[in-house]
């Protein structure tokens, strides 16, 4: 990328620009997304919630929330929802990225010549068009003891009882994992054939010319282009792993059935949101804030480190 | 309400809805301030104190007016418009939202229960009850019995005597549907029109070919006690059916007849019969006799229907006529094939009160409604023929129970209004707690793990404490 | 491609086993994308009853009935829809337009709190939306900005996300010899970014329009928060009051029909901005 940075007065009269530009994001931010989050953090620091009728605080008392949400243990314990968030999202991470890139070096690949890409391009987009909850209802009666699923499995005679599958651990998450597969794998392969189409066309001509298999091509080529918007993919999935909540909420009923091994970090809070104790739901967020901050940098760091730019 | 489990698990942001009304109070100790100056219009000084003190209030502050011309009525669905609409002499319909009654304008504020929007708007508008304008005041609301309790035991709600109802008008009602939303003072806060007595619903022919007969005395021989309701399941299973669709279906029938409360001074507490429910649906789980499935679940409903190969359900009027899919043709329902006994403990479900709200410009109206709709028995008695209800009065039903000309296409010709008005006897609802909606929806969902073998007993009760304190936070274990 | 003669000794037979693959997967892929909008549209044509019996691949004969009990219920679909449109679709255009402005000016620029704003950017990137709900309600309230479409639409503007694929975009499409070449030829900065800039962002640009409209269309987190008038409510508002209508009148049949009438408009948005990203608009006029 051009690095030159030619320090005449012509460029910094341009790069005052620069602070124009931003001042819609900066202007909007702050107001509606900086003070919240003060807000937030503030509410942290109290005791405020809802008895009945009744408002309780708020009343000022330091870290206690935060103590009382790392006092919880076993299946109610903040590593444990972490855990669950986690597993969930790297077992549908995993899937889907392998699975975009796939697609994208087919899709790309001038040799392969996919007859009708157009078609299955716009098709792995269409289930992330479908709400989570009309998604999850759907899911829940496919998979439900009398459903399709059992009576299948069943007739082909590899089961002789329904098998519960939201009552299993492995299950439930798996199922939990495939939906969010299923819903963003066609967002990740649009994001990366979009930037596959940023990459100039002659250079795959040029590696063709010089004999280049597919293979080679996409992964000295396309791939390396492609990290930043890898990278992209990488941190906006992580921070919306972190942020699973919907497909596990509905599926589960809000229970984070069996015994908590689906309850996500988010839906933890919701519990507390739900109970309207806003000194709990602060605290709760304050903990997520951090946690994804940490990851996130760590992500950024760990994948910015050899892109020599 | 019935449909709580689905719509909790149709849910999306359960969060979002609770936060509709509750930003001010809710984000931060400054918000207080805010909450004052925005009402500076409407305001007297006594009223800041109504609105920062919400506990402590003398019991008889009571203030009601009768020169209102809006009347706002907040509810969860059309139910009780619709009985406005059709059964209160003088109301005319404007558009789905509004209507008069004489020259008072009403106003319907209807907020689905889902998610508990109905309870967080209805509370946000109460809080701000005393400072609001004349024409936004509540004037009537209504309220479910899981947590009729939480409202009526506040000075949010009006006592019915100071509206001008009196003991005499409400003396034909059931004890139980008073019991509900009488304070811990003893003032009668509510009224209702509909009583809901549940009774036992069977599969006719399941009972047939098990018990040999569909008559109601063979079968509630067969379950007139839960040993006997525990043997029989026994045989339903060898004959391939299911007893109850899944464990929940009798949690109710056990929740209603406990001996404590869900919560005693501060403390939960886990009531022996409660116990016993859990005792007998982990044997009846494990012996493959019903199933562990929420209520209003495909795997529930499936028992509507012959193949799904289910005995029996607990259910109210409301639960045979609306929900057990009569207008499918295929269902046990449209061919007549269910029975109905007392079952082996009384209980209700349902049922719906009318509550005047403090500070009503509208009292007489207000009253007027009450009396009309849960007091009179001409109008109740046109209600049961329209609607198929149950109503809230005791000489009118028993009169209809002997009347032949009333009967169920559902139970196959049969008035079963004599089986609801024994039942409805039998409801005893002394022990009802602010708690209850809370508890019982965790109870039931903490003790699935314990009947699926997830979790032993006291794993599953961590579980239930674990999930009751996160909604009230107030309570220990 | 002319170059695919040069190199069919590789092809073959491998190419063929290949395609085959490609094909097998790509069907596979296909069904399970499609089978969604299938059941969807089957469980619409069956009545509640039906629905309640469980789950079957035959579609009935109530479409009509479910059809006109939703318009002639008591929830204002048509409306809803009309207000669901404008909400996604001012957040699309806000979002992405905003975003590719903040993007450029990290990009084309170089000045002192540059680092600092982008380090800043991408640090609030992670902050769930759940944890300013809170605050962000009492903050319209403060604003009077309650059961208003501004504070759903005013807020997308500050889209971290987008703003940090724009610059990823920009990264490995937007050269800046372009930029001078402009300045060059005496466009002034503004005109730059509006005239040069963001027709060569087309794709990204599609793909966040897309990725933003639908998001919104199906939000139901923050309208549900800040809309209460029944004229102003969003679909998904509006489905899940549907799904929690009294038993009288709750039918699931209407709450599918919902859903699929409310997946229409998103199919046909999806549709149209498609194009622009399967048939690969030529992206950019000179490269870098």
């Amino acid at each position: 990328m051009a690095k030159e940075k030619k320090k005449t007065s012509q460029v910094v009269k341009y790069n005052k620009w620069g602070y124009i530009f931003l001042i819609p994001f900066i202007v909007v931010y702050l107001v509606f997304q900086m003070i919240p989050l003060f807000s937030t953090i503030y509410n942290s620091l109290f005791e405020n919630y809802r008895q009945g009728l009744t408002q309780i605080g708020p009343n000022w008392v330091g870290l206690a929330n935060f103590q009382k949400i790392f006092a919880g243990t076993g299946n109610d314990s903040m590593p444990t929802y972490f855990l669950n968030t986690m597993i969930m999202w790297i077992a549908g991470f995993v899937p889907q990225i392998l699975l975009s890139l796939l697609l994208g070096a087919w899709f790309s690949d001038t040799r392969l010549r996919v007859k009708a890409a157009g078609f299955f391009k716009t098709v792995i987009y269409m289930p992330n068009l479908i709400m989570a909850s009309a998604f999850a209802m759907l899911f829940f009666s496919l998979f439900s003891d009398a459903g399709p699923i059992n009576s299948m499995l069943i007739q082909m005679g590899i089961i002789s009882q329904p098998f519960k599958f939201l009552s299993h651990t492995v299950s439930a998450r798996s199922l939990v994992a495939f939906m969010n597969c299923l819903m963003w794998f066609g967002n990740t392969t649009i994001l990366l054939m979009a930037g596959m189409m940023g990459i100039d066309n002659s250079l795959f001509e040029a590696a063709q010319v010089d004999g280049a298999t597919s293979t080679q091509v996409f992964f000295r080529i396309t791939l390396p282009l492609l990290k930043p918007i890898l990278i992209y993919v990488m941190i906006t999935s992580l921070i919306g792993g972190l942020q699973m909540f919907d497909v596990p909420q509905i599926l589960t009923n809000g229970e984070g059935n069996p015994m908590r091994t689906t309850m996500t970090m988010i839906m933890k809070l919701n519990k507390y949101l739900f109970s309207k104790d806003f000194g709990m739901a602060g605290a709760m967020s304050v903990i997520l804030f951090i946690i994804t901050g940490v990851l996130s940098v760590i992500v950024y760091k760990f994948s910015t480190k050899e892109t020599d730019y | 309400m019935k449909k709580k489990l689905l719509s909790a698990l149709l849910s999306v942001a359960m969060v979002s809805a609770l936060l509709v009304g509750c930003g001010d109070t809710a984000a931060a100790p400054e918000a207080a301030p805010a909450a004052t100056e925005a009402t500076d219009d409407a305001a007297a000084p006594a009223d800041d104190a109504a609105a920062d003190d919400t506990t402590a209030a003398p019991a008889g502050n009571w203030v009601s007016s009768d020169d209102g011309k809006t009347l706002n009525i907040y509810c969860w669905n059309e139910e009780f418009k619709s009985r406005l609409t059709d059964h209160y002499p003088g109301y005319t319909e404007v558009d789905a939202t509004h209507g008069t009654i004489g020259d008072v304008n009403v106003v319907w504020n209807i907020t689905p229960s889902d998610d508990n929007a109905y309870q967080n708007n209805l509370d946000e508008t109460l809080l701000g009850q005393m400072d609001a304008a004349a024409d936004d005041k509540i004037d009537l609301f209504l309220l479910e019995a899981d947590y009729a309790l939480k409202y009526v035991d506040t000075e949010y709600t009006i006592p019915v005597s100071e509206l001008g109802v009196t003991d005499a008008d409400v003396a034909d009602q059931y004890q139980y549907t008073k019991d509900v939303v009488t304070d811990s003072n003893g003032a009668l806060k509510g009224v209702s029109w509909q009583g809901c007595p549940g009774v036992l619903i069977y599969n006719r022919a399941a009972a047939t070919e098990v018990l040999g007969a569909d008559d109601a005395e063979t079968v509630q021989a067969a379950v007139k006690d839960w040993d006997t309701f525990k043997a029989t399941a026994a045989k339903m299973k060898d004959a391939g059916y299911k007893m109850t669709a899944t464990s929940n279906d009798a949690f109710r029938v056990f929740s209603n007849n406990v001996t404590s409360k869900w919560v005693e001074n501060g403390a939960i507490n886990i009531d022996a019969n409660i116990k016993a429910w859990v005792d007998m649906s982990k044997e009846m789980v494990d012996a493959g006799e019903t199933g562990t499935a929420d209520l209003w679940s495909d795997d529930w409903s499936a028992g509507f229907y012959p193949e799904g190969k289910v005995f029996c359900y607990f259910g109210p009027a409301w639960l045979i006529n609306f929900c057990m899919a009569a207008d499918d043709a295929a269902s046990i329902a449209a061919q007549g094939g269910w029975g109905a006994t007392e079952g082996p403990q009384g209980f209700f479900w349902g049922g719906t009160w009318i509550c005047g709200a403090n500070g009503t410009d509208n009292a007489s109206l207000v009253a007027d409604i009450m009396k009309q709709l849960t007091c009179n028995p001409d109008i109740m008695t046109e209600i049961v023929k329209a609607d198929d209800d149950f109503v809230n009065n005791k000489p009118a039903m028993d009169a209809m129970a002997v009347d032949a000309s009333y009967s169920s296409n559902v139970y196959g010709g049969i008035n079963p209004l004599p089986m609801y008005c024994a039942g409805v006897e039998k409801i005893d609802l002394s022990n009802l707690s602010n708690y209850d909606q809370g508890c019982n929806e965790s109870f039931q969902a903490a003790m699935k793990e314990y009947f699926e073998g997830n979790a032993t007993y006291e794993e599953a009760l961590d579980l239930f404490y674990t999930s009751v304190t996160e909604k009230y936070p107030e309570l220990t274990y | 491609m002319p170059s695919e003669e040069y190199n069919s000794v590789e092809g073959g037979f491998g190419i063929v086993a290949r395609r085959v693959i490609a094909y097998i997967v790509l069907i596979i892929i296909t069904v399970l994308c499609l089978f969604w909008f299938y059941l969807l549209i089957v469980n619409s044509t069956r009545s509640h009853a039906e629905l309640s019996r469980g789950f079957t691949l035959l579609p009935s004969g109530s479409l009509y009935k479910n059809f006109d009990n939703v318009i002639h219920g008591t929830q204002p679909i048509l409306r809803g829809m009309l207000n669901s449109f404008i909400v996604a679709g001012c957040c699309a255009l806000f979002s992405t337009y905003f975003s590719a402005m903040t993007a450029y000016a990290i990009h084309v620029y170089d000045f002192k709190l540059k680092k600092a704003i982008f380090t800043f950017i991408l640090a609030v990137m992670m902050i769930p939306t759940q944890v300013t709900a809170l605050g962000f309600i009492k903050l319209i309230g403060n604003l009077r900005l309650d059961d208003s479409f501004l504070p759903l639409i005013i807020p997308s503007i500050a889209a971290p996300a987008t703003f940090y694929y724009m610059k990823q975009y920009m990264e490995s499409a937007l050269p800046h010899a372009i930029v001078e070449a402009a300045r060059i030829d005496g466009s002034p900065e503004f005109r730059t970014f509006n005239e040069i800039s963001l027709p060569i962002m087309k794709p990204a640009i599609a793909v966040q329009l897309i990725f933003t409209f639908v998001t919104n269309w199906n939000n139901y987190f923050t309208p549900a928060l800040v809309l209460h008038s029944e004229n102003k409510k969003t679909l998904p508002i509006l489905i899940a009051a549907l799904r929690s209508a009294d038993f009288l009148k709750f039918d699931m049949g209407q709450v599918y029909v919902t859903i699929a009438l409310s997946i229409f408009p998103v199919v046909i948005v999806y549709l149209f901005l498609s194009r622009y990203i399967v048939t690969g608009v030529a992206v950019g006029s000179v490269k870098g």
